[in-house]
């Protein structure tokens, strides 16, 4: 299960809205081995592109090194799709690569609800877990 | 004196769960080749035909080895090297 602050969230419904139609990425960080994202982090689509993303290779070392130095990791890694459903795709299976953070989908394609979706991908296995939002 | 490298956790199962392993080498590709002997497998997840894998960051202490020289970027005694997986994914 995530739980996460309605702030944290909207931070990230914000973000995928003021990039649509291109896809929006970046980290929830939290303390190690708290499962509690805490500080938000728009990363850069280096592709910026409708239908991929990848974080900027030189952003992602400085963010990281950061998240290292205050004994934080990636909580919570988030992208928009935004013409098609908030489930992962063979390229986000494919590509997961961190087996501990919760993947955060979210769907821009109806302009009035923002689908909101979690999911945890570990060797190609996706599995959707329940997200409770904290007031 | 060798060349620091910082393995992310998707693969310290090739290193018993070490953060951060040495070794040596003149060349990026050259200390993969070193790292392998002591971390079976390891390279196979950096390297693919001869070229670093796409989807593998490698940074030589804070510059990303692809606007460098990739695998033949020269290494020395002293510098770090840092792996990250890539973050990317999509719709398509």
């Amino acid at each position: 299960m995530l739980t996460i602050s309605r702030e944290l969230r909207d931070q990230i419904v914000a973000h995928a809205r003021r990039d649509h139609p291109d896809e929006a990425c970046g980290v929830l960080a939290g303390p190690a081995g708290r499962d509690r994202p805490e500080r938000f982090i728009a990363m850069t689509n280096a592709e910026r592109s409708p239908t991929f993303y990848r974080f900027d290779s030189a952003e992602q070392f400085r963010v990281w090194r950061d998240m290292e130095d205050h004994d934080e990791e990636p909580v919570v890694i988030y992208h928009s799709h935004t013409a098609t459903e908030a489930y992962p795709s063979r390229t986000d299976i494919s590509y997961a690569s961190e087996p501990g953070a919760h993947y955060v989908l979210v769907s821009t394609r109806d302009t009035d609800t923002t689908e909101f979706r979690s999911y945890r991908i570990v060797d190609g296995t996706v599995t959707e877990e329940p997200v409770t939002v904290a007031e | 004196m060798s060349i620091e490298v910082r393995i992310p956790t998707i693969l310290r199962t090739y290193t018993d769960g070490a953060k951060q392993v040495s070794g040596t080498g003149s060349t990026l590709g050259e200390l993969f080749t070193d790292l392998e002997l002591r971390h079976g497998g390891l390279r196979d997840r950096l390297v693919d035909e001869g070229e670093l894998r796409r989807f593998v960051n490698v940074y030589l202490n804070d510059e990303d080895v692809r606007f460098l020289a990739g695998l033949n970027t020269p290494v020395k005694d002293g510098d770090t090297v840092t792996v990250l997986p890539a973050v990317a994914g999509g719709a398509s």
